[in-house]
């Protein structure tokens, strides 16, 4: 093999003498996709952020293409040809593709020292482009008309036109339908064929098996291991992240079905879904499965009263209810846990406590005030319930790892002793560890008598999880599948019909 | 892991303005005997009171991430008001009190109403009721001062009791409630959720525009009570009086930490950045500095609180 392309030894990071990173290393050759691995808080990110020069390390060294790289901060690095697909997008939603694709090179491009703009160059460079990446989008069309699949396109082509050797992509498929997917990874073979070498995190297995040569693990900060993608399995690397053997992800179910709880007829909304009808029982599951757009989470947004309907009637315990806020929703026993937990899921200013209780201070009241003890208390229960990790109650929720923040939200709804829960990718950004306590999360609830609905894109979480999968394509319902008859393969027939 | 970096920054802008306070102080002591009298001080809480009421309420509206620039006009409006009922030997005092209140937290009210249902930015909503605040202040009293006003009207801004200045003391129990209703009471906790997350706030089951309604209902009751206290001090109802006072109010509360943003703040931070106004203007005229320059001073002091706010921010 050639000289690699980025060599990394020993590299060590602490934070207040907590070390976060702790001898870390990794080697990469040009054109290789290398998938990066550990749970949520395995060091990851600390490690991303000091490649791309936003972060000091305190010791260890990163030689990238035969020199030693020097920290001259995250531009410097960037121009080196060391670039970050970021998790959140971070482009600026109100000027073109082509105008975001060259921010801050302007000049260069325009080829005018004064600074003049010069749409027409811009344009035709950016068109040029994006028809090497193969991607269909026009360059003038402003930032904020693409989906996110598209929006993760201009990233890439943004990286690629700073002459980008080695692309970092953090979650790229976090928000993006299977479709969409499959674009993606065309896309990043064909920047292998060209030599560029991409370090690929995912907490996707299936993905990383799929698009990824070589694997490196981390795990507490500490570096775990590297593999060939191709000698390594599932449950091996479940195992190595983890640092024990997780035999059965999804839980076996134990509850009882009992009486209809949430009943749903006709349901529509004009241009987003139509005559959508489902009916879940205290301690089932049922699964919501579809592709991106699809309607699912609209539909949820509804039940839930973040949304009107145009049509269709909505029944709790058989008895018709109007919905007009979440409010209402909560007050006649829904509860919802968005997919976008920083969006709609909690408050980042807020501690554990002060979030979790946030949905139910009516129960902690005494006239105005608020009675500290029995919130207390109630967080207390539900923090040991959840099993949560933080270092108490009082701490700000945006210290905790996703997989906890993502348990704070759902013990929030908890608390107000809803009689059906509409959890919306309640796995998204978790961790395997993490997901296997939200799963037997899930299946605990349903012990206790309540009904859950799961909109999930994941479709081994679906088939694991659920009792029925409903099944959505372009707004409608195509299907419900009992238990035994949703198959992967049966699901996706009816999502794409 | 950052936790103890951010936490130290925090820890500094929690306490920095404390520290800030007590060396401005100690060096004024030092430098001016005259500082450090019992009748500066209460000069000085006197001088304080009305800025500070209007700040506490302005925190409010701040920490659920809305403004509110019509603070002098409410008090402008409801010192025309309580005075046209304050004269002499016509009505019992409370009724130009409660007339007053009521025509400041009605105001309020009116901001309330006007930014939830019609979704206009607070900034603009309160920009237009100033001025139609101003003007409405002129048409109730012909543009003229309103005088001639009651002994027991006038005690409330000049009276003492036991020898505290009663504005002192009102100041006092404004502040007591006030951080009350933020830390212990369903509706403080609510604000700070409006603020720091206004979508996940509604989907948490907050009502939304009614935690709004009261924020900048009460907002108008404590700019109204600053007006009562002018107009008392004065003796005068002035249709021009409490210009500018809600810049002074603002700047108080963001000296005290409370961010522009939404979702943090406390009584006690605005009730020390209002105090750090007060001693820095009082001491720059007992140095016998002339105003003019008292501005510039008052204005970099506003940047450098912020400034290092910021800093703490961005470590994280």
């Amino acid at each position: 093999m050639s000289e690699p392309i980025l060599q990394i030894t020993n590299l060590t990071k602490s934070y207040s003498g907590v070390k976060a990173l702790d001898g870390v290393e990794l080697t990469l050759e040009a054109g290789e996709v290398h998938a990066l691995m550990g749970e949520n808080g395995a060091g990851k990110s600390t490690f991303m952020k000091i490649l791309i020069g936003l972060v000091n390390p305190d010791s260890g060294e990163i030689v990238f293409d035969g020199k030693i790289l020097g920290n001259g901060g995250v531009r410097d690095i960037d121009r080196k040809g060391i670039s970050m697909i970021h998790q959140e997008i971070l482009l600026i939603p109100e000027l073109t593709v082509a105008q975001n694709i060259y921010l801050g090179r302007e000049k260069e491009i325009s080829g005018s020292k004064l600074g003049w703009l010069n749409d027409g160059v811009i344009n035709a460079k950016a068109k040029e482009l994006l028809t090497q990446l193969d991607v269909d989008i026009a360059p003038t069309t402003r930032m904020k008309q693409l989906s996110v699949a598209q929006m993760q396109m201009v990233e890439i082509a943004k990286a690629i036109s700073n002459d980008a050797r080695v692309l970092i992509m953090d979650e790229p498929t976090s928000a993006i339908s299977d479709r969409e997917v499959a674009t993606l990874f065309r896309i990043i073979r064909d920047l292998k064929s060209r030599g560029v070498a991409i370090i690929y995190i995912s907490h996707k297995m299936d993905e990383i098996f799929q698009i990824s040569d070589t694997i490196t693990v981390l795990r507490d900060g500490k570096y775990v291991g590297t593999k060939k993608a191709s000698d390594l399995d599932s449950a091996t690397l479940i195992s190595m992240m983890v640092g024990r053997e997780i035999t059965n992800l999804y839980p076996d179910s134990v509850a009882q079905r009992g009486r209809s709880v949430l009943k749903v007829r006709d349901l529509g909304k004009k241009g987003v879904f139509a005559n959508i009808n489902f009916e879940v029982h205290a301690g089932e599951i049922l699964g919501i499965a579809g592709l991106m757009g699809a309607g699912r989470t609209e539909i949820a947004r509804v039940i839930y009263g973040l949304d009107r309907p145009d049509q269709g009637e909505v029944y709790i315990d058989d008895v018709p209810v109007r919905i007009l806020s979440p409010d209402d929703a909560l007050r006649h026993g829904i509860g919802y846990v968005s997919e976008d937990r920083k969006g709609l899921g909690f408050i980042p200013q807020m501690s554990v406590l002060q979030n979790m209780t946030l949905s139910s201070l009516a129960n902690h009241r005494q006239g105005i005030f608020i009675n500290a003890k029995s919130e207390n208390s109630a967080t207390h229960e539900m923090v040991s319930d959840l099993k949560i990790k933080s270092a108490g109650v009082g701490q700000q929720v945006t210290q905790l790892s996703g997989g906890n923040q993502q348990k704070v939200v759902i013990g929030k709804v908890l608390l107000a002793s809803p009689k059906v829960v509409i959890l919306d990718e309640p796995t998204r950004g978790v961790d395997v560890g993490a997901k296997f306590e939200i799963y037997k999360l899930i299946r605990s609830l349903t012990e206790k008598g309540i009904a859950v609905v799961m909109i999930s894109s994941e479709l081994p979480e679906v088939m694991g999880m659920s009792d029925r999968v409903m099944v959505l394509s372009k707004g409608k319902q195509t299907a419900m599948l009992s238990k035994e008859l949703a198959t992967q393969a049966l699901i996706m027939k009816y999502a794409v019909e | 892991m950052e936790n103890n970096i951010q936490t130290r920054f925090k820890n500094f802008g929690q306490y920095g303005i404390f520290i800030a306070f007590a060396l401005l102080c100690l060096v004024l002591a030092m430098i001016t005997p005259r500082f450090f009298t019992v009748s500066n001080l209460m000069t000085i809480g006197n001088q304080v009171s009305i800025n500070a009421l209007l700040a506490f309420g302005v925190t409010f509206v701040i920490i659920t991430g809305g403004i509110d620039l019509s603070l002098g006009s409410m008090v402008a409006v409801t010192g025309v008001v309580a005075a046209s009922f304050a004269h002499p030997d016509t009505y019992p005092l409370i009724v130009p009190v409660l007339l007053g209140l009521a025509a400041g937290s009605g105001m309020g009210a009116f901001n309330g109403l006007v930014i939830t249902k019609s979704k206009v930015p607070p900034f603009i909503v309160t920009l237009g009721t100033m001025t139609i605040g101003r003007g409405l202040a002129l048409i109730w009293s012909n543009g003229r001062p309103i005088s001639n006003l009651s002994d027991s009207f006038n005690f409330i801004g000049g009276g003492n009791i036991l020898g505290i200045p009663f504005p002192i003391i009102i100041l006092i129990i404004a502040f007591v409630v006030c951080s009350i209703i933020l830390n212990k009471t369903v509706l403080g906790r609510y604000m700070y959720a409006v603020g720091g997350n206004e979508p996940a706030a509604r989907a948490s089951g907050i009502r939304v525009t009614r935690v709004k309604m009261w924020v900048y209902s009460i907002c108008g009751l404590l700019s109204a009570m600053g007006g009562i206290l002018l107009t008392s001090r004065i003796t005068t109802g002035q249709p021009n009086a409490g210009a500018g006072f809600e810049l002074d109010a603002i700047a108080a509360a963001i000296i005290g930490g409370t961010s522009t943003s939404g979702g943090t703040g406390t009584m006690t931070g605005t009730l020390m950045g209002a105090l750090l106004i007060g001693v820095i203007s009082n001491s720059l005229d007992l140095l016998n500095v002339t105003s003019y320059y008292q501005q510039v001073v008052m204005g970099a002091i506003i940047i450098g609180a912020v400034v290092l706010d910021g800093m703490g921010k961005e470590k994280r």
